[in-house]
């Protein structure tokens, strides 16, 4: 009897050092990033990133993304549906994660796109093909060229862009701030600098809120 | 001649067994390293001894012993190999590693100092030791 509550108790115990060390990892990667970022806030909003909705805005979020990234096509319209419904007081500026094969390029295209303005545009329909594209183990972004065309946009000038140096550039400082930041899954949001812990829609739309107040009252 | 002197040695190995898939678990899921094939190989040896060994506790049935021993055996053998190949004794062209990170990965593989396929070699022979003591003195 005595034998089978000490197997118990093991499990039990277990069970619950491991939750205990989950949280203490977790709660320890969190202070990192914020150590990170409190020696370098200009790391998280680059002039050269993109930027949707109010450029004014009370609210940022920052979203690092990666355009091969299920999650990311998944929580797309849900950031931009909290910013659309924020009358002005939300914006987003998206940072690159390219952490999977072929991210990289698809990046390029979509800066080509950005510099005839057709930017969201293309985001939207990267993201809706994405399942055509961006299969992990055969990557094909050079696909999404395809998209650019049917914006009419001036190929030539995209293509030239896309290996332009200014994107060289912009690719360099965000897989710099990446590193620095220690993100390394997407999407990763912060908001107004504070990183979203739990992930999750109601979470982050919580944590919007949370900002939101705290910008309303002086 | 206490009727389940075979219940320490079973315990032992049952702990371990607990312990290495609560880490194997910690390492994927809480720590984001994402298991080579190999490692699943070893996973899929580990993780049935957990309720295997542990239900055999709580009946006193010692038939646990020979039904975790060719699971253990097995997973030994997996992680003997993924240790020549982390030592690079077997040439990583051999691994058979499909999509996924390399088993080769040395940095990949460390937990400090101590690299994971030794961690599971060390917790696969211990479990094999115990449990061969525990059908020892389950005979005699």
């Amino acid at each position: 009897m005595n034998r089978k509550w000490l197997v118990v108790a093991t499990a039990v115990a277990v069970v619950a050092a491991f939750a205990a060390g989950a949280w203490l990892y977790e709660h320890r990667a969190g202070q990192q990033v914020v150590q990170a970022l409190d020696g370098q806030p200009e790391a998280l909003v680059r002039p050269h990133a993109p930027v949707y909705g109010n450029p004014d805005a009370k609210v940022t979020i920052v979203e690092f993304i990666d355009p091969s990234c299920e999650t990311c096509r998944a929580y797309h319209p849900i950031v931009k549906r909290i910013v659309n419904s924020s009358f002005g007081q939300v914006r987003l500026v998206l940072r690159y994660a390219p952490l999977h094969q072929g991210s990289d390029t698809a990046v390029r295209i979509l800066e080509a796109a950005r510099q005839q303005g057709r930017y969201w545009e293309v985001l939207d329909a990267a993201f809706a093909t994405q399942p055509r594209w961006a299969a992990h183990d055969r990557p094909q972004p050079e696909l999404l060229w395809d998209l650019l065309a049917e914006q009419g946009l001036d190929m030539a000038q995209a293509r030239a862009a896309a290996a332009s140096p200014a994107v060289d550039a912009l690719l360099r400082q965000d897989v710099a701030d990446l590193l620095s930041l220690k993100v390394n899954r997407t999407p990763t949001f912060f908001v107004n600098g504070v990183p979203l812990r739990d992930f999750g829609e109601a979470p982050l739309k919580a944590l919007v809120e949370q900002e939101l107040q705290k910008a309303r009252t002086p | 001649m206490n009727g389940a002197s075979f219940w320490t040695p079973l315990f032992g190995a049952w702990l371990l067994a607990l312990l290495a898939t609560a880490g194997a678990l910690f390492l994927g899921e809480v720590m984001g390293l994402t298991p080579c094939v190999l490692c699943w190989y070893q996973r899929i040896a580990m993780f049935p001894l957990v309720p295997i060994l542990g239900l055999g506790l709580l009946y006193g049935d010692a038939r646990c012993i020979r039904y975790a021993l060719p699971l253990a055996a097995a997973g030994w053998a997996i992680a003997l190999y993924h240790g020549l190949v982390f030592w690079g004794v077997v040439d990583a062209a051999l691994v058979p590693c499909g999509p996924g990170p390399s088993c080769a990965a040395a940095e990949r593989q460390r937990l400090g100092a101590v690299p994971i396929p030794l961690l599971s070699l060390v917790a696969f022979t211990g479990i094999g030791l115990l449990l061969w003591a525990a059908r020892r003195k389950e005979a005699s």
